[in-house]
This record gives structure tokens, sequence and C-alpha cells, in this order.
């Protein structure tokens, strides 16, 4: 997937900041993902990996710094985030899936709601997306009905449902039993190869160096290297980066 | 003694009833605007605006800080005098005024918690999805809130049917004004006992009532 060529920056941060109380957890992160690409980020925890991906749809919102997505920047006080999240689609280590709804009311409320898009079209796109993870025959269950893998391919295709120009994946297989793992990853890189923007922070290094452009290590709250998979994982330059890879890759 | 307790109730039981429908009326009048202006103050409440968030926890302070037929003394007696205008209007409502924002105050901590209560997580999925604040307050963070809160809030309207009783002191027609209506027939004891009696029978049944619906919301989980 090395041989991609992308032309378009989607979206751009400049030199983003983000403290909590105190404690600086990004120290200035200047990054372009550019649309098409799939781009992992690793490394260890508390570096600031997830962070940074939750300032990229201002669920954290950064200290300092910009955020532009599409060419408009997200931190602006007369920007509408809504519309743009609308376009970022988000998935969760804890999947979040929406308790008291029907999967299929979890696929279709917010198409239904902030896209005014018709019910029955919307439940029509619902059931395509739930074919796509094999999810069609637990439309009318509740999501405690469903286990963890389940439950997160039901909020990959809650995100889908947006038809976002990217998807945001944080840790989406951290909390799964292992055996529910493989389901999930499946589903997101299909995604990946269906040509979808995506950022993942994740720890499943093997699939890190499998779907991805372009990795990003970040640690102490920058990038520390960036690269192809080939380049971070196979000749890492960074003293920090070969550290972590020898940590995580017995 | 005079009269037994049964051979009054079978005597004056249109009393009774009709003191019961007042009771019943208040209680859902108190119940139904406590708790919209109670959600209100919950959500004025959970602002991140200090001063803002400062009001509603003075308002709830000096609400449940307060006695309630103090509160009702100050509605039915002040508001008219600090306000001539008002004075067409039938007293009656003051006195309900006064129940409606007491229960709002209590309803509105209940539901604060309850709001509070729900994962963090469910409001970043419902944002990132590109959802507005309120629709997310409406679509996600309260129907989970009202399941967490439904055994505090029933037990919250449980009471307020008891406290509607404070409202007889002001002529208003509920159960315990009949107390004041058979006095003049020099029934004294009986009527306190059947009032007990019927308030125990409602809120016994209003309880069961709220066992069968938790038992359907659990159905959900």
């Amino acid at each position: 997937m090395a041989n991609k060529i992308f032309n378009e920056v989607l979206i751009e941060t400049v030199d983003l900041k983000k403290n909590f109380g105190t404690l600086e957890v990004l120290k200035g992160i200047s990054e372009k993902i550019y649309r098409g690409e799939v781009v992992s980020i690793i490394g260890p925890s508390g570096g600031g990996k997830s962070t940074f991906l939750r300032c990229l749809n201002l669920l954290e919102e950064a200290t300092d710094g910009k955020v532009i997505f599409e060419g408009n920047e997200l931190s602006l006080k007369n920007t509408d985030i809504n519309l743009h999240r609308q376009k970022i689609g988000m998935v969760f280590q804890q999947f979040n899936v929406f308790p008291h709804m029907t999967v299929m009311e979890n696929i279709t409320l917010a198409p239904i709601l902030e896209k005014k898009i018709p019910k029955e079209e919307a439940e029509k796109k619902a059931m395509e997306l739930l074919k796509t993870v094999g999810l069609e025959d637990k439309v009318h269950e509740y999501p405690g009905r469903l286990s963890g893998g389940q439950k997160q391919r039901l909020a990959i295709v809650r995100a889908m449902a947006m038809e976002p120009d990217v998807m945001l994946f944080d840790e989406p297989t951290s909390a799964l039993d292992p055996e529910m793992v493989k389901g999930v990853l499946d589903v997101i890189q299909a995604l990946a190869e269906s040509g979808m923007t995506c950022v993942i922070v994740t720890h499943e290094m093997g699939f890190a160096k499998r779907i991805s452009d372009r990795v990003l290590f970040i640690d102490g709250g920058v990038i520390a290297e960036s690269g192809t998979p080939q380049e971070l994982f196979d000749h890492p330059q960074n003293q920090r980066t070969k550290e972590f890879l020898a940590e995580v890759l017995y | 003694m005079g009269k037994g307790i049964f051979e009054v109730l079978f005597e004056y039981y249109p009393i009774f009833l009709q003191g019961l429908l007042g009771t019943l009326k208040f209680a859902f009048i108190a119940v139904f605007f406590g708790t919209l202006v109670g959600t209100l103050v919950a959500i004025v409440n959970l602002s991140k605006n200090k001063y803002v968030s400062a009001i509603a926890t003075v308002y709830v302070n000096v609400l449940r800080g307060t006695p309630l037929l103090v509160q009702m003394y100050i509605a039915y007696f002040f508001i008219p005098m600090a306000i001539p205008a008002l004075n067409s209007i039938d007293k009656v409502y003051y006195v309900l005024l006064a129940l409606i924002l007491n229960s709002s105050a209590y309803v509105s901590e209940i539901i604060r918690g309850g709001i509070n209560s729900v994962d963090r997580g469910q409001i970043e999925a419902a944002r990132s999805l590109g959802m507005t604040a309120s629709h997310t307050m409406t679509k996600i963070v309260l129907p989970q809130a009202v399941k967490n809160i439904l055994p505090a809030l029933a037990n919250e309207y449980i009471a307020m049917v008891k406290e509607t009783s404070l409202a007889g002191t002001f002529m208003l027609y509920e159960l315990m004004y009949t107390r004041t209506l058979l006095a003049n027939k020099y029934l004294v004891w009986q009527p306190l006992f059947i009032i007990a009696g019927i308030y125990l029978v409602v809120t016994l049944v209003l309880s069961w009532i709220v066992k069968q619906m938790e038992k359907r919301f659990r159905k959900s989980d």
C-alpha cells in the first residue's frame, strides 16, 4: 500500500498543545493527514496518542495550536463543530454504543436527527452497513445482548452511517477479549482498503504494520518518529522508538 | 368516643373521596411541573459556567433548607402583598406554586445525580457523531438518567402525595382538609385514622406500580 499517492490534506494540526492542569500532554504537534491515507499511531501509554486523536474532532479542546479539517479551522468560535464532526467518525475503546436503543436505532439516530435523512432511507443504509460487518440478524437487539466484538462493529457502523470523510479509531480492540479482536480488525482493514481515510491509535503492531501507509510514534507529547511501516518497524532511527518496539515486539 | 371509624367512613365517604381527588390532583400538578422545572434547574446546575450553576445551587439549598409549610405561608401571604396586580388570582395557585417549586428542588438534585451517573463515553460518542448538545441531552443522557434514577424519583413522587397534606392548612380541598370539615360535626379522631388509612393505601399502590414499571424498564438491559 506504500505506493499510493496522497496530495490532498484532510486534517492538519499546527503546533498542537494540550495541558491537563500543569501536565503537558501534547507539546506541539504539527502533522498532516492526507485524504485516503491510513495512519497508525503507536507509542507508550500516557505518551499523548489518544489525546492527539481526540483533539482532531475537538473532543479535547487544545490548549494552543490549530486543527484544520478540510480547510476549516475547527477551534474558531464561529465554526459549527457539529457539522464537521458529522464528517469525522470516531470509534472508542469502550465502544460507547447507546444501551437504551436497538442496534438499528443506534445507527440511524444521528443521520435522521442531524442530517435529516428520511427514516426509511437511513434504515436501508443501516441494513447495508450491518451486512458488511455480519450483524444483520442483530438489528432489533439491544446492545446488552451483543458481545464486545459485536458492539465494536456496531460502533463502527454507527460512525459509518454518517458517511464521514475520515474515521478515527481510539484503541478499538484494547477492551476486547482476544478471540474478538480479529473480527474487528478485519472490518477496519476492509474500511481502510476501500479508500477511507483512517487514523488508528493501536497497540496491535502487526496490524499497524500491515495496513498503514504511515506510522507515527508518539512519545512524551511529541511525534518522536514517523515513516512508512517498513521504515518505522524495521529500521527505527529514534532511540525511544527502538526501545518501545523492543518492549512490544517480543 | 362517639361513632366508630367505619361508621364515619360509610356516612361521609363522598367527602373523603373528594379529599382524595384533591390530594391526587395537587400531587400530580406538583410532580408534573416540579419535574419540568427540576429538570431545567438540574441542567442549569450542571452548567460549566460556575456563576450560572451557583444560581441553581442557591435555589436548591433555599428550597430544601426551609420547611415547605413556611414556603407555602410566604407564597400565600407575601406574593399578593408584594405584587398587588396578582391580587385577583385565587390564592390556591400560590400554595400550588410553593408545592411545585419545593418539589422541583428535590427533583433537580435527583436528576442531577442521574445525569452525572451516565457514562461520559456516551456523551462523547453522541458528540463525535455531530449531535448537538441538546440532542445529546434529550436522546442519550436523559433517557439513561431517568432509568438510573427511577426508584429515587418515584420515592420523591410518593413523598409528594404526603406533602400535599400541608395544603389543607390553606383551606384547599384535599384529604387533610376533610378533618377540618368533619371536626365541625364533632368528629375529631375518626377522620384522622381514615385519612391515614387512605394515604397508606395510595402510597402502597403507587409503590407497587413503580415496581412494575422498573421491571419493564429492566427488560431492555
